[in-house]
């Protein structure tokens, strides 16, 4: 056995780290298109001084770190492109507290969006977060780390918006606290009013250090969640539709979809519109506004309400299960999505790029738009489905998504979580003094260049 | 992907995206699946399983003491099955977890607890290594004959036969069949292994052997109607043994006294008690008996029966499943199922764990003990309650 790996099981025992063949195999991938490539360990650790230990140990060892959630963002990000430790958070996994008048809770760095959706089911039935639909399994902190959205995205801004303070271990070792924990025991605050050093860490894809723990903004949940989907067949008019369902500002959630498969949905754009209330009265109410707002595209004969009564459940669903589904369109086991984040009236041209990508490549595209904080911008994903069995198909959804990056990049986009290639399309245009902050940044928090090396790095 | 091995079932390993609903009930309170939550790896996690199978299938891994360690973690609980998102497929899962152990048998590279168990089966006919003369021994002051025509056959099983726990249970149940008037009786030391867990850790060859044997003895003997005691026994005899040939009907004990309650041939006295109940795999998911056990126990004046967070569908195995009762690869750390379970039984005030399988009983009744919660919580067989609740 070598030092290295006689450390790890001095910090975390035996049964916290891993350098068998199963282990190494499986850690060395994502779910998504990209290649593979081998940790030489994998480490769970319990607890932060644990985290601290071991990162203390890499910076001697000058061992890479990837720090790792559920794996799910699909891209690459917790692959570990040069080796080293990958680092299995969802051993740490508890909810430290939930603070009920000032609204949010503190979770460990391994803490899964299920989990806390059921603790609050149960203790807080009158509270939520909002919940992203990716699976159950990932973990918050990896979500608010690469800048996720959830249900309630329309209406407070990205899942980062919501954090209200961080533990985090830095590259060098310090444990370090974000925001008003640094001053007291509150964690209802992760910047204002002080310089906002969270910016230091959200974003930055685990390469500038690992969140242990987390604060996070809780909502009021409402008695009643409803949903309506109203059903255009012209893309033109899908940013027109956004803008007056803003306007409203009493939208919980608005997506806008749409797919080849099954028949049915070809050819339509599907805006599915969540919205919330207390009695029977506010949601009818709510109801009628939604209604209203989008009356004029009824008169004119461009778009109607479909019926949901069948579809209700599935769609009121936290997160939808069924959006894994796509994996096995093609029998199967696969997708991956662009997402870049941009302004909603070039819906139009997105879609349009997204079925001229399929067909170039003859891949099966399904597409949503998220929007975010109200309608200053949007998530759109370039979503496309393969079959693993088929690297050729794998070959093609890859040279797809790289082209929707390009689009994306050229359309004034921010890519989001973008793989390690994505990130240097996107540092070759950004501006020069932007990329040298960032540089800056990142070499001063990270001088042994340990932290997921390979991604947000300059070459 | 070509493969250079082949699974009846391998033609969709690669369909699993991982995930990761598999590893939770469908609240997701905490992971349901527990091999994932006593060992903590993604490995470990049905997914995991999934796709190093996929791996091993093609050559990228090879057959190692890990993968089998990996491979019969599984309980085989079918939580994954039943919380997969893949409804194409997902029924599936189970099947390719089983089909690689008869790989892994047939390699001759199974763990040593795995291969010791197959061994006393073979040798003596139980894991125990204990004489088959003995097999009978509980039926003693039970009231129950020989089998010799009655309506039903008793099947005792290993545990039942031959574990305390489970001859404890085996005596409440027999003893209450005979008070109620049921027409039943017992093989004794003709009874032989089920085979159940022979079959879910790959022996297929000597489940084959067990089932024809079982088989052939129950139709020389006439019997058509089997109560089992174990709900691991019913599941082979009720979805197994009729691939070979068998046509009896074969009913779990609770449900045979779940129907007695209902035509008032049982009655109880008052039982001021606070229970709640823990669903066995193979009663629940493998079976879909959910609803018969809480029928007897909501019948019992003044129990309180109170749900776990994790029942029925969603009900956390005992860890016992998938032979792991004998073989023990979960071992018995803190986050063992057994002692997970107990800590959840714990949580809703009660102060008796209703059990309705042998396995279940040890399991739980030994975690019990782990947790020291014996003063606490008490590990109660169906019928054992039901003998409490009878009038002297």
């Amino acid at each position: 056995m070598n030092d290295v790996m006689q450390s790890l099981i001095d910090i975390v025992g035996e049964r916290g780290v891993s350098n068998a063949a199963e282990e190494l195999w499986f850690y060395s991938r994502d779910p998504g298109v990209l290649e593979p490539h081998k940790p030489d360990y994998v480490v769970a650790p319990k607890t932060t001084e644990q985290v601290q230990k071991i990162v203390q140990l890499a910076n001697r060892e000058k061992i890479p770190v990837v720090p790792m959630g559920n794996g799910m963002a699909l891209t690459g990000l917790v692959i570990p492109l040069k080796g080293g430790i990958v680092l299995d958070m969802k051993r740490m996994n508890k909810i430290l507290e939930v603070n009920e008048k000032a609204r949010y809770a503190v979770v460990e760095g391994g803490t899964s969006q299920g989990v806390l959706k059921a603790y609050l089911q149960e203790n807080y039935p009158h509270l939520r977060h909002s919940i992203p639909d990716a699976p159950s399994t990932t973990t918050i902190a990896a979500n608010v780390a690469l800048h996720g959205q959830g249900r309630l995205t329309n209406q407070y801004g990205f899942n980062s918006d919501m954090v209200t303070g961080m533990e985090i271990v830095l590259p060098t070792g310090e444990i370090c606290l974000i925001g008003s924990p640094s001053l007291g025991p509150y964690w209802f605050s992760k910047g204002p009013t002080l310089p906002d050093l969270s910016g230091l860490f959200l974003g930055w894809l685990g390469t500038t250090g690992i969140i242990t723990k987390l604060g996070l903004k809780l909502f009021p949940n409402k008695k009643i969640r409803e949903v309506e989907m109203f059903v255009t067949d012209k893309a033109e008019l899908v940013p027109e539709i956004f803008y007056k369902l803003t306007h409203l500002e009493i939208l919980e959630d608005v997506n806008a979809w749409f797919q080849p498969k099954p028949l049915i949905f070809k050819g339509n754009f599907h805006i599915t519109i969540y919205f919330t209330g207390d009695t029977e009265e506010e949601i009818e109410f709510k109801r009628r506004m939604i209604w209203d707002a989008l009356q004029e595209f009824i008169d004119s004969k461009d778009g109607g309400f479909m019926n949901v009564q069948y579809t209700k459940d599935m769609l009121l669903e936290m997160p939808q299960r069924g959006i894994a589904n796509f994996a096995d369109v093609p029998k199967g086991g696969g997708f991956e999505y662009s997402g870049p984040i941009t302004i909603i009236e070039h819906f139009p041209q997105y879609a349009a790029k997204v079925i001229e990508l399929a067909k170039k490549y003859d891949v099966l595209y399904a597409s949503s738009a998220r929007l975010i904080c109200g309608g200053h911008c949007m998530m759109f994903s370039i979503s496309f489905a393969f079959n693993r069995n088929n690297p050729a198909m794998m070959k093609r959804v890859k040279e797809a998504l790289d082209e929707a990056t390009a689009f994306a990049l050229e359309m004034g986009a921010v890519p989001w979580k973008p793989n390690f290639m994505e990130q240097q399309m996107t540092m070759k245009k950004i501006h020069p003094a932007t990329l040298k902050l960032m540089q800056m940044i990142k070499r001063n928090l990270d001088p042994q260049g340990i932290m997921n090396p390979g991604n947000w790095e300059v070459i | 992907m070509a493969y250079l091995r082949n699974l009846e079932h391998g033609d969709i390993v690669h369909r699993c995206f991982r995930c990761g609903y598999c590893k939770f009930p469908v609240d997701y309170s905490d992971f349901n699946c527990p091999s994932y939550k006593a060992f903590g790896w993604d490995t470990f996690a049905p997914g995991g399983r999934m796709w190093l199978i996929r791996a091993w299938l093609s050559g990228e891994i090879e057959t190692s003491p890990r993968f089998s360690e990996i491979m019969y973690s599984c309980v085989a609980c079918d939580n994954c099955k039943n919380q997969c998102v893949f409804e194409k497929f997902r029924d599936f899962l189970p099947d390719v977890f089983q089909e690689t152990k008869v790989e892994l048998v047939n390699d001759g590279l199974v763990p040593p607890a795995v291969r010791d168990y197959f061994k006393a089966i073979m040798t003596s006919g139980n894991p125990y290594k204990l004489p088959q003369a003995r097999r009978g021994d509980w039926t003693s002051g039970t009231g129950l004959q020989k089998y010799s025509a009655q309506e039903y056959l008793f099947y005792a099983g290993c545990v039942g036969s031959y574990d305390e726990v489970g001859q404890k249970m085996a005596k409440s149940v027999a003893s209450m069949l005979d008070k109620a008037g049921v027409s039943a009786g017992v093989l004794g030391e003709e009874e032989t292994c089920d085979g159940n867990e022979v079959r879910i850790l790959g022996e297929m060859g000597l489940f084959n052997e067990l089932a024809q044997a079982n088989i052939e003895k129950f139709k020389t003997k006439g019997v058509k109607k089997i109560i089992t005691l174990d709900p691991h026994a019913l599941n082979a005899f009720r979805n197994d043994y009729p691939k070979l040939g068998a046509r009896f009907q074969v009913f779990h004990y609770t449900e045979i006294f779940a129907s007695l309650v209902k035509k008032k041939k049982i009655k109880f006295k008052k039982y001021p008690a606070k229970i709640t109940y823990h669903d066995p795999c193979y009663l629940g998911r493998h079976n879909q008996i959910y609803k018969p056990p809480r029928e007897i126990l909501n019948a019992i004046p003044c129990v309180e029966l109170i749900e776990m967070r994790r029942h029925g569908l969603n009900a956390f195995c005992c860890g016992g499943g998938g032979g792991n009762f004998f073989t023990d690869i979960l071992g018995t750390g803190e986050d063992s199922a057994g002692r997970v379970r107990v800590r959840e039984a714990l949580q809703t005030g009660a102060n008796i764990i209703a059990v309705a399988c042998p396995i279940c009983a040890k399991m739980l009744t030994d975690a019990v003990k782990m947790e020291n919660l014996e003063d606490k919580l008490e590990v109660l067989g169906i019928a054992e309650i039901m003998a409490r609740t009878q009038k002297k």
